[in-house]
């Protein structure tokens, strides 16, 4: 017989630089609402996976609470005079692995060419590396096709593995879908992070105990000694256990919940703007619409008709009676992180029925027509209330709505096979900057472009100016093309932008902790008081 | 006898490879898994290729014929796509919760139902009586996720007194893990045991007053009465005890309701039992996993059925004769 009780963790007291002692042993017992899919670092780029894997790998350059890029595995990173196409990047020395291995070029060449293997689902990020390569034990190279100026942001999610003991488990590639067997790094992980994995069982109880070998210990706070982590699903059980305090701190407070947690003694929510816009998306590409009724024309192909609804969504009703008061409104498809972003693009307008009438009018649709909506209802954050929203504003200005609200796994197949002419999505920018959003959402449909453009917006001048972007070296002028496309975008109001969401963590009074915007807690820097 | 349990046997197989066949053809309308397999970087080739790979372009008669060549030749029900792991290993790592969740919620409901039963019964107009009626009435009508967080509030959240979610510490016996060794394992326990026993236990306390109400009325207990025995004995030696063959019938085809739907107490509780990784499958579209679920189950209900059949042919001599005469 194996009792799994909590460990009892060992309150080393660490006497090191800034953080001097670390006397009491605090528990954190963290849930949300879905487990992480898997410990293998490469397999699945998915927010929850990656939040776990955090605390136990590392990736070269890691974000930190506000989602700004710092130091981790690396110490510091240039592009080569010798030559613009080449990263340099120097390594942290004297970092170990978990389990004792020391940290070196060779892991991270082995690494970054693991995540690069077709059944890596982070290899996307890194399509532009053609060559990585160890030129010391600490200094690595990573060449690419032409200069890519924005590299380092693709390289904060990719976690470093060590070479021997992958090959020593057997996981020198990520694990394909059709394998018949688990391999070993689904439920082991050998990380350099500030946590190491003590038991995991997926979708039940995850324990971490704090690593006091890690070199980050005098530059983060690292009070926590271990954490408990239980997804818990259903949003009602998840605040009934924070309130009962057997929680220390929920990633998602539903919004109608927020004032209870609030309002619980010893409780706080706080909260922080997501990396995340809400918008709706329009086919103005098609010559004719599978879902309207209007015969041999497409309505959604005439600006005038796309700016009428633009100016029919009531924004700030959504956010007051939708949302509860918990999202930003915006006229732009990016939120205020993102490299591209300014006021004028996110000012929105008021909504203004009449002159929506009146453009509609114009465009010869005065009686309107019908069209079906396409929803997500366990996607974004009242993903379904807002599209009903929706479908009433469509209707003050005769566009009869019919609405289609079903889960994601049948959402998304329409919008990537571009079934549908008319539906919510949401977008997050992992990058930080525009290009991301550009490649995806707005360059026409190609064989690696243009993947989510169910908009079937295609601009030949604007597809030249985002490919140039991935090359430009001159930050001036690579900003300037990314304003003129932004400039396009919004003229042609390519997308009807609703919010950015809002995130809420409910926490313990002691605990203090900023809510970090893309979701990813990094337990190393909690405090308590 | 053997011929008669043959072939119910063969008749079973039937149902249970139907019931396969109605799955598979639905499993496309949960939506599609490659969503959720690939990050939003994906491009249009990746989707191809996994596609392939999982085959998931196949017809749906061809998907359900390798699922079931890889149970039949393999002994093997696949990877989750969810998960990376066999199937095999996570329903087996699940089993021992919903297990131990239905065995005391079964419990909870026969010895609660059956002492309710007789004492409703046996004082027909007291104002205890209406109240457990009353009451009754509730337990049957409100839906078991309502009753959950209800239970959640006010125990967990206003008194403390027990856990909101979750199994507590567990103790592994060999590849089973319990959670009857130890007081948080035991105290987790409670809520959900109640939830989803509550509906059993109302239904076997209405079924035990009302038979009980008939058998007092019949005259053996009247005789009984006439021959000056004692009250206690009428009730609990004569009555009770001709009160519990249809009970013990209905109890029975009840415990695979029982495992079946824990699907929502399980979701309500985050109880780590089957029910809940079924839940967690049909939101990631899990076809390996949700097919065996499936199929579990329907194994389940089947070999229940067959047993409460063996046992009447059994206790019925009627159909004994009926079989050896040939007649249908």
């Amino acid at each position: 017989m194996i009792k799994k009780t909590t460990l009892l963790a060992t309150a080393a007291a660490v006497t090191l630089g800034g953080f001097t002692t670390i006397a009491s042993a605090e528990t954190l017992r963290w849930a949300r609402a879905g487990d992480s899919l898997t410990l293998d670092p490469h397999s699945q780029n998915e927010g929850p996976t990656h939040a776990l894997s955090q605390q136990i790998y590392e990736p070269l350059i890691s974000p930190d609470m506000e989602a700004k890029p710092i130091p981790a595995l690396a110490t510091e990173w240039s592009v080569s005079p010798d030559n613009p196409n080449v990263w340099v990047f120097k390594l942290r020395e004297g970092v170990k692995f978990h389990e004792g291995q020391d940290f070196t070029a060779e892991d991270v060449v082995f690494s970054i060419n693991r995540a690069k293997q077709e059944s890596s689902d982070m290899k996307e990020l890194l399509v532009s590396i053609t060559d990585v390569r160890a030129v010391d034990d600490f200094t690595v190279e990573m060449e690419t096709e032409g200069p890519n100026p924005i590299l380092p942001n693709n390289l904060t999610n990719l976690f470093m593995m060590d070479k021997g003991w992958s090959e020593e488990n057997d996981v020198v590639v990520p694990a394909e879908f059709d394998t018949s067997e688990e391999t070993y790094a689904v439920r082991n992980a050998n990380g350099t992070g500030p946590f190491k994995l003590i038991s995991r069982e997926p979708d039940v109880r995850t324990v971490l105990q704090r690593n006091d070998d890690y070199w980050g210990i005098g530059t983060f706070p690292m009070e926590i000694t271990e954490i408990v982590y239980t997804p818990i699903q259903n949003a009602a059980t998840r605040v009934a256990a924070l309130l009962s305090g057997e929680v220390d701190m929920i990633q998602d407070v539903p919004v109608q919940d927020l004032q209870r947690v609030a309002d619980a003694d010893g409780l706080k929510v706080q909260n922080a703007p997501q990396n995340r816009t809400i918008f709706f998306g329009l086919n103005s590409g098609d010559d004719d619409l599978e879902n309207d009724n209007v015969d041999g024309a497409n309505p959604f192909a005439d600006v005038r008709v796309r700016r009428a609804m633009n100016l029919a969504i009531d924004r700030d009703a959504i956010q007051q009676v939708v949302m509860r008061g918990q999202s930003a409104p915006t006229n732009v498809i990016i939120p205020p992180f993102v490299n591209g972003w300014n006021e004028e693009l996110d000012a929105y307008p008021a909504a203004d029925t009449e002159a929506a009438m009146a453009l509609m009018q114009e465009a010869g649709y005065g009686d309107g027509f019908e069209i079906t909506l396409h929803c997500p209802n366990d996607r974004y954050i009242n993903d379904e209330a807002i599209c009903q929203a929706m479908v009433g504003m469509m209707g003050r200005i005769g566009i009869q709505t019919n609405l289609v609200a079903q889960t994601k796994a049948n959402h998304f197949p329409l919008i990537s096979g571009k079934e549908t002419d008319f539906y919510l999505l949401g977008w997050g920018v992992p990058t930080f900057d525009s290009e991301y959003v550009f490649n995806f959402l707005v360059h026409s449909t190609t064989d690696d472009r243009g993947s989510w453009n169910a908009a079937r917006f295609a601009n030949t001048d604007v597809d030249e100016m985002i490919q140039s972007l991935g090359s430009e070296v001159d930050i001036e002028k690579r900003n300037e093309t990314i304003a003129s496309i932004w400039e396009v975008i919004q003229e042609e109001q390519v997308y009807l932008p609703v919010h950015n969401q809002v995130l809420n963590w409910g926490m313990a009074e002691k605990i203090g902790f900023p809510v970090q915007p893309e979701d990813q807690p990094h337990f190393k820097f909690m405090t308590f008081n | 006898m053997i011929s008669f349990v043959l072939r119910r046997i063969l008749q079973s197989v039937i149902v249970l490879l139907t019931v396969g066949l109605v799955a598979f053809s639905l499993f496309r309308f949960v939506g599609d898994p490659v969503e959720n397999l690939l990050g939003q970087e994906r491009t249009v080739a990746d989707i191809e290729r996994v596609r392939d790979q999982l085959g998931l372009n196949d017809a749906f008669p061809v998907q359900y014929f390798n699922f079931i060549k890889g149970i039949v030749v393999d002994g093997n029900f696949g990877v989750s796509f969810r998960q990376g792991r066999p199937v095999a290993d996570i329903i087996i790592e699940r089993a021992p919760a919903t297990l131990e969740l239905a065995f005391v919620s079964g419990l909870f409901a026969i010895i609660l139902g059956i002492s309710l039963g007789v004492y409703t019964a046996i004082n027909r107009e007291g104002w205890i009586s209406s109240a457990i009626m009353t009451l009754s009435l509730v337990g049957v009508s409100l839906p078991t996720f309502l009753i959950g967080i209800l239970l959640i509030y006010v125990f967990a959240v206003e008194l403390g007194w027990l856990p909101s979610f979750g199994r507590g510490e567990t103790v592994q016996i060999g590849w089973w893990s319990t959670g009857f060794l130890t007081a948080s394992g035991l105290k987790a326990l409670i809520l959900p045991s109640i939830t989803l026993g509550l509906y059993q236990m109302t239904l076997i306390m209405r079924l035990v007053r009302s038979e009980m109400l008939e058998v007092l009325r019949s005259d053996y207990v009247k005789f009984a009465r006439a021959r000056g025995l004692s009250q206690r004995a009428i009730h609990f030696r004569h009555a009770l005890k001709n009160t519990l063959v249809p009970v013990i019938t209905i109890t029975g085809l009840q415990l695979g309701s029982i495992i079946a739907f824990a699907i929502i107490t399980e979701t309500v509780f985050q109880w780590p039992g089957v029910g809940l990784t079924f839940i967690n499958a049909i939101q990631f579209v899990d076809i390996p996993v949700m097919a065996t679920y499936l199929m579990l189950i329907s194994v389940l209900f089947v070999a229940i059925n067959l047993i409460v059949d063996v046992l009447y042919y059994i206790v019925d001599p009627r159909l004994k004769s009926d079989a050896s005469s040939g007649a249908n």
